[in-house]
């Protein structure tokens, strides 16, 4: 099972702040996951436009091609704007 | 060198000479303090009543961002103590929203490892900033000169 996050823009757009996802064979990496995602359509299809959308593995900043074990916690947010 | 590092994601307000104080007494020989703090700009053309900042965060990862660029500052320069406050929530025009301290035998380390911690603070500490203007709000939008103050870093030895 992911726990999946939503932040700031990203959350608005997809009306949503949080999930809980089944894993699956088919989710070996974060763009698996991204994928299953994005298929939902509509505004779910921004997940996949990488740098305008950051990942987040287990509450570190990670690549696309990250590999997951089904009990990762995820995060996507735009890119940070602190300080 | 051990650095004391302590770091706090909070609402409310900080207290620059409490934690002045607090530095200066528990430093061990403290030479040079660097403090940074930033504070929330008025938008020049709008001055209208209403213009606020709402700053979201990611509760847990936050923390460990902030620690770790810390922790990376104390690798590179020889602090004795680094502290850094981040508020969230809602702010308005003039309050202070982030907070750097940074404590060295002398005034080189305490500043760069200041001006260090604010640049990748601004690019990896997942915060985001919403301006509230009483008319359209909109998300704060990265900026590319903070990219490019944190590529000036990498390439140093």
């Amino acid at each position: 099972m992911f726990k999946i996050h939503y932040f700031a823009s990203v959350r608005e757009k997809l009306g949503s702040s949080e999930e809980s996802l089944d894993a699956s064979e088919n989710i070996k990496t974060v763009a698996d996951l991204t994928a299953v995602l994005a298929a939902r359509g509509g505004s779910w299809a921004l997940l996949e436009e990488d740098g305008e959308v950051l990942v987040a593995v287990d509450q570190a900043v990670a690549g696309r091609d990250h590999e997951l074990n089904g009990h990762e916690e995820i995060a996507f947010f735009p890119p940070m704007t602190g300080g | 060198m051990a650095t004391m590092i302590r770091v706090d994601v909070q609402q409310q307000d900080f207290d620059l000479a409490a934690e002045y104080a607090q530095v200066r007494d528990k430093a061990d020989n403290p030479g040079a303090v660097a403090i940074f703090s930033g504070l929330v700009r008025e938008l020049h053309d709008d001055v209208a009543t209403g213009q606020s900042l709402t700053l979201e965060h990611y509760p847990g990862m936050t923390e460990k961002a902030l620690e770790s660029i810390a922790e990376r500052a104390a690798d590179r320069w020889p602090l004795s103590v680094c502290r850094i406050i981040h508020r969230v929530g809602t702010l308005l025009p003039g309050e202070q929203i982030v907070l750097v301290v940074t404590v060295s035998a002398h005034r080189d380390a305490a500043f760069d490892a200041a001006r260090f911690i604010m640049d990748y603070l601004k690019t990896s500490a997942p915060f985001w900033k919403k301006q509230v203007t009483g008319e359209q709000d909109y998300w704060v939008q990265s900026r590319a000169s903070d990219h490019d103050a944190v590529a000036r870093w990498q390439k140093q030895p």
